[in-house]
């Protein structure tokens, strides 16, 4: 086994840092945009309007029928001519911004799938005790149904955070520098590629495997 | 040759499938099959290693004793909380430095395109068994303990009961998760790309940057991806069918 040379990793934690920071932003964005409009698009399946069903069936199936890879790339097409039609001179980096509105709309599919068991998972006589109090069926399901659904499925909200990221690294694909990329790059020009990505896979193990013990002790506490 | 499509529809042209590609191995849509292969090639490679040591993982966490047990939780845990990416990577680059005799094998004996299909089969493999290996537990976990037990008092080696009574029935409990599983190794095996396989995703990547046709390539990819899904699905579908359980929810009536 040869010898490992470490030295090169302390005088490039900046960078590495700096990398972390964009992908933490990438992960917020997603989870917010990502939980937010995941629930519309649960709320949209659970209708009994076809129209909405079907449209929110397409759009969560289209997106877990393709490979993240496939999407980003997709959207690293789209968004910087969407960027140029809008704003005639783009002073954003498309890069990053193509990757909040990918992992944004991509997240959101795989959210909405969770949210919706969750919504199925609450008994229906709470759907009735709340229309025969008067209250409406938007009111219904925003201070009945969902508060109830989201305890229920916070253990796999979280887990499937811890997912994004992971899956946060594959920006490698357009170019983004975040946490991956930079140990990626500083390993390659320094020739310690093999130190730098296995310093790189310890920092994602620790967090990944803190982060979930975590979620395991919170969804012992919260059970119902 | 001609695939018989209008060459322009939606504004896009099509006929950019037909031409000669830039490696001059064929026409684009030959191509692209070149990377549906692989694609294929790599998914399958990768489910085999992924069930063998799935299995494997998930029969050990259900064994009495203490070591055996904990060395699989260890492997469950580190293949689930490192990025699939960077699992990729440490198998591509850093494997083959660690690991002298089967490093010198990987960098001298194999070419490049071997190099990348054993380290994106190992690495899907792994990543996907660290799940399979869940599946597998969860499945034994739910059959009733004294199917164990009486596999015992008959006189059953543990090996035997594992074989002959408990594993039959887990599996047919796993195939939905399983199927799953499959999906996602398909869609996962994109990240191959990363490291110069010409699987589907760097075949369109590439007809993108030659012929500048981003549309066309994308669309195509995409719509083969979703054909592979369906495909998987449908076949699935049979496969539950074929192997349900009598007595349980969905088993016969």
């Amino acid at each position: 086994m040869p010898a490992l040379d470490w030295s090169s990793i302390p005088g490039a934690l900046p960078f590495l840092w700096n990398g972390m920071l964009v992908t933490l932003s990438i992960t917020g964005v997603a989870i917010l945009v990502g939980i937010v409009l995941g629930t519309l698009i649960a709320t949209a399946r659970l209708s009994a309007n076809p129209i909405p069903s079907s449209l929110a069936a397409l759009y969560v199936n289209g997106f877990r029928s393709i490979p993240l890879v496939m999407v980003l790339l997709w959207f690293y097409l789209l968004v910087p001519q969407l960027i140029q039609a809008l704003f005639k001179n783009p002073a954003a980096d498309i890069r990053l911004v193509s990757a909040f509105v990918a992992f944004s709309l991509f997240e959101a599919s795989y959210y909405a799938e969770i949210i919706r068991a969750g919504i199925q998972s609450v008994s229906r006589g709470q759907v009735s005790a709340g229309l025969a109090l008067g209250m409406s069926r938007a009111q219904t399901m925003r201070l009945i149904v969902l508060p109830q659904a989201f305890r229920r499925m916070l253990p796999l909200l979280l887990t499937q955070a811890i997912i994004l990221f992971q899956d946060t690294s594959l920006v490698y694909v357009i170019g983004l520098s975040e946490f991956f990329g930079v140990a990626y790059r500083t390993g390659d020009r320094d020739g310690t590629i093999v130190e730098l990505l296995l310093f790189a896979g310890a920092v994602y193990f620790v967090l990944c495997f803190a982060a979930s013990s975590l979620v395991r002790v919170l969804q012992r506490k919260i059970a119902l | 040759m001609s695939l018989g499509l209008p060459h322009t529809f939606l504004g896009l042209d099509w006929s950019i499938f037909a031409q000669p590609a830039f490696d001059r191995s064929g026409t684009y849509f030959q191509f692209l099959l070149v990377g549906l292969q692989w694609t294929l090639i790599i998914s399958v490679l990768g489910w085999a290693v992924a069930f063998v040591i799935g299995s494997i993982a998930g029969i050990m966490r259900t064994l009495p004793g203490r070591i055996l047990p904990s060395i699989a939780a260890v492997y469950v845990e580190v293949f689930r909380n490192v990025p699939l990416l960077v699992q990729l990577f440490l198998w591509y680059f850093v494997m083959p430095e660690l690991i002298p005799g089967i490093g010198m094998w990987f960098k001298q004996g194999l070419n490049p395109l071997l190099q990348q299909m054993v380290a994106a089969v190992l690495c899907l493999g792994f990543f996907t068994g660290a799940r399979v290996a869940e599946q597998v537990r969860s499945g034994l976990g739910s059959l009733p303990r004294a199917q164990r037990a009486a596999g015992l008092a008959l006189g059953l080696n543990l090996m035997q009961v594992y074989l002959l009574i408990l594993l039959p029935v887990a599996y047919r409990i796993i195939i939905p998760t399983l199927t799953s599983e499959f999906l996602n190794i398909i869609k996962n095996s994109a990240v191959a790309s990363t490291i110069g396989l010409v699987e589907l995703s760097r075949q369109s990547q590439q007809l993108g940057e030659f012929t500048a046709h981003w549309y066309e390539s994308f669309i195509a990819v995409t719509v083969l991806y979703a054909a592979i899904n369906v495909a998987v699905m449908l076949a699935a579908r049979y496969l539950e069918r074929a192997a349900r359980l009598p007595g349980l929810v969905g088993g016969h009536k």
